[in-house]
């Protein structure tokens, strides 16, 4: 099997020294800023983009990929010690993660938690390795109206499967866009939506604004909600964790079908945050212990967490082969190959063997180190949380402030950040989505030339985009995903939605 | 004023949703009319520029007005926003960040990040001077050897800094 072959290749890659110091720098980072309030894996990895410019693409992703890793896996510890989601997709690990460390039971959630990441993410990285090559080849028979086709898919599926108001969803996606279309219009060479600004000129860069959508807003949020931290102690013991092995062997069946919900959100883009809520309400529904749950259910953290992680890591399948990434961090990781000179989509696994499968098999190792990282420094990990806020909030804020001023050297976009870090704030709270506003803000200048492209090729007329079964079954199914939920609704009438 | 549930007050959600949406339907009305000024029809090279813009102003104006009618026919009056007690903790923490970047431009980042600890350790966490600055003093050392020594970015300097030499 030649994807083998290549994997082998990778594993020497990424078992360089510098490549592996790297990894475990990144998921001893990543599981910080998984922790810390205020510093997400999207904005810490953006963050963090513009100090890679002196690595290799390879090293660099392996960087960036394992921050991310550590995040996913640091979203946990607060989610379950401290009743406080990291992480947007931790929320649902706090139904029962956090009854269970009130009940004493800590160690055996964080364990379980941890666990049932590592499965998550193992199974997604599985997928990605057999089936990614299948689908760039595939990809690489796509024209311009095939790509504007997979977008619209990608962002059809977005507003059909919105867990609150599509019309919200859709609002923010809007934004994303037109955030997208400021400065220099790359086929006319025309100034666009400057009103006569210099400095918007260069545009709205996707770093500035995720810094200031995901870090700002989310340290205004934790102000707001009080400003202590009161938690659990969290140290695990290799008791702990064999017994917490042997139950989850039990709950087996759970872990597989929480990891295909995972793989399966991951890949069409509703990300990390629904796949854990679905998870989650299909394994309370199912559960013969169904009204336990709440109340500290071990498996209420394992469905959660799986397919969170198989959902955050099967992401990057649709971003490595069709540049269409299926998460916010995905899409800032997109922003890091486009700036390293890589060209995002299929051509990378043709021209950039040792890059793709040197990120494949770091996923690997990353996941087994990061897996060890947390076991063994949970209590570590924890403790900065007991840090008073006020110190947190300045260095974030510092921090925050300088990620976003080193992607241009551009101290209004520090001023640009704050904005948008209130925008944010203002739009959690009345539940706009984020990540639609951050794909499309990424994917708007490609999205709207492979339109224009195809509308070129077909003289104006629009029958381009139902032209072969292709690309007409990808906006078939781009519609049906887009009207989803008077569809399912349709058709569902008498099934009971699963809470 | 909106009574909260719970007895405090504040903003009230819908007037803010109402806002918001009326803030993106600003946006869209924008778009549009930019989108009319580069043209939004079929130019030698394909759509125009403004085309992309004109309809996705459009649609923007579409999902924030559907927006704006469902919230002002829920209209739960009694919920909160935020309440004002609230909004001071997020202001105490506001107001400083936006005087901080705008210090930034005089300043530099070094002195500004200095004095943006001093005033969160001192103003909201209470700390007595002798803990504050010894951690301003720690957090602009290191980010000054991280940035302008070790990976060689230069960030904003301001007097003090040129004093010094760099």
């Amino acid at each position: 099997m030649s994807e083998l072959l290549a994997l082998f290749h990778g594993f020497s890659i990424a078992l360089e020294p510098t490549n592996l110091a790297l990894m475990v720098a990144g998921i001893v980072l990543g599981v910080l800023i998984g922790v810390l309030p205020g510093l997400g894996g999207a904005n810490g990895v953006a963050i963090l983009l513009p100090l890679t410019f002196t690595l290799e693409p390879v090293s660099a992703i392996i960087l960036l990929s394992c921050i991310y890793w550590g995040a996913l896996f640091g979203g946990a510890i607060t989610s379950i010690l401290f009743n406080i989601p990291g992480e947007p997709w931790s929320v649902a690990t706090t139904f029962d993660g956090y009854p269970m460390a009130q009940n004493g039971r800590a160690a055996e959630a964080l364990t379980a938690a941890f666990t049932s990441s590592f499965i998550g993410a193992f199974v997604a990285i599985l997928v990605i390795t057999f089936v990614s090559p299948l689908v760039a080849g595939f990809a690489l028979r796509f024209g311009p109206a095939e790509f504007f086709a997979v977008m619209f898919l990608a962002f059809a599926s977005f507003i059909g499967l919105s867990s609150g108001s599509p019309f919200k969803t859709m609002a923010s996606m809007m934004v994303g866009f037109l955030l997208a279309g400021v400065g220099l219009d790359t086929v006319t060479g025309e100034l666009r939506g400057t009103f006569g600004s210099t400095e918007l000129m260069r545009g709205f860069n996707f770093l500035v604004v995720v810094i200031g959508l995901f870090g700002i807003s989310e340290i205004l949020q934790s102000v707001e909600e009080g400003l202590t931290f009161r938690g659990r102690e969290g140290r695990i013991d290799l008791k702990a964790v064999l017994r917490t092995w042997a139950e989850m062997i039990r709950h087996k069946a759970i872990i597989v079908r929480s990891a295909l919900i995972g793989c399966w959100m991951g890949i069409t883009p509703a990300g990390a945050t629904p796949a854990s809520f679905m998870s989650y309400g299909v394994a309370r529904r199912l559960s013969r212990h169904g009204h336990e749950f709440g109340k500290g259910r071990i498996e209420g953290v394992i469905a959660p967490e799986t397919a969170a992680h198989a959902a955050g890591t099967s992401a990057l399948l649709p971003m490595l082969t069709l540049g269409i990434p299926g998460s916010p961090t995905a899409a800032v990781l997109l922003g890091g190959l486009i700036m390293w000179g890589l060209q995002p989509g299929p051509m990378l696994f043709v021209e950039q063997k040792d890059f793709v499968w040197g990120l494949i098999a770091s996923m690997y190792l990353g996941n087994v180190v990061g897996l060890l990282i947390v076991l063994v420094a949970v209590p570590w990990f924890a403790a900065i949380l007991r840090v008073p806020f006020p110190i947190i909030a300045a260095i974030i804020f510092v921090v925050c402030a300088i990620g976003a001023y080193t992607v241009n050297n551009a101290a209004f976009d520090i001023v640009l950040m704050l904005i948008f870090g209130v925008l944010g704030y203002v739009m959690k709270k009345l539940d706009y989505p984020l990540a639609p506003l951050v794909l499309a803000l990424v994917l708007g200048d490609r999205t709207e030339q492979s339109f224009r492209q195809a509308l070129l090729l077909s003289e104006g007329s629009f029958t381009i985009f139902f032209s072969n079964a292709l690309v007409a079954s990808i906006m078939l199914f781009g519609f049906v995903m887009l009207f989803w939920p008077v569809l399912s609704k349709l058709w569902a009438r008498k099934e009971p939605s699963p809470a | 004023m909106p009574q909260f549930a719970g007895g405090g007050r504040g903003i009230g959600q819908t007037t803010v949703e109402v806002v918001l949406a009326l803030l993106f339907m600003t946006v869209g009305g924008l778009a549009v009319s930019e989108g009319l000024r580069l043209g939004n029809g079929w130019g030698f090279d394909g759509p125009e520029a403004g085309y992309f813009p004109f309809w996705v102003g459009i649609l923007l104006i579409v999902a924030s007005g559907a927006t704006l009618v469902q919230a002002i026919r829920r209209h739960d009056s009694g919920r909160l926003f935020v309440s004002w007690p609230r909004l001071l903790l997020v202001s105490r923490v506001l107001g400083p960040a936006i005087v901080y970047s705008a210090g930034i431009f005089v300043v530099g980042i070094y002195a500004a990040s200095a004095a943006l600890v001093l005033w969160f350790m001192r103003g909201i966490g209470g700390f007595p001077l002798r803990q504050a600055v010894p951690v301003a003093a720690a957090l602009v050392t290191v980010t000054f050897l991280v940035f302008e020594i070790w990976f060689l970015v230069p960030l904003p300097k301001g007097p003090v800094e040129h004093a010094l030499g760099f």
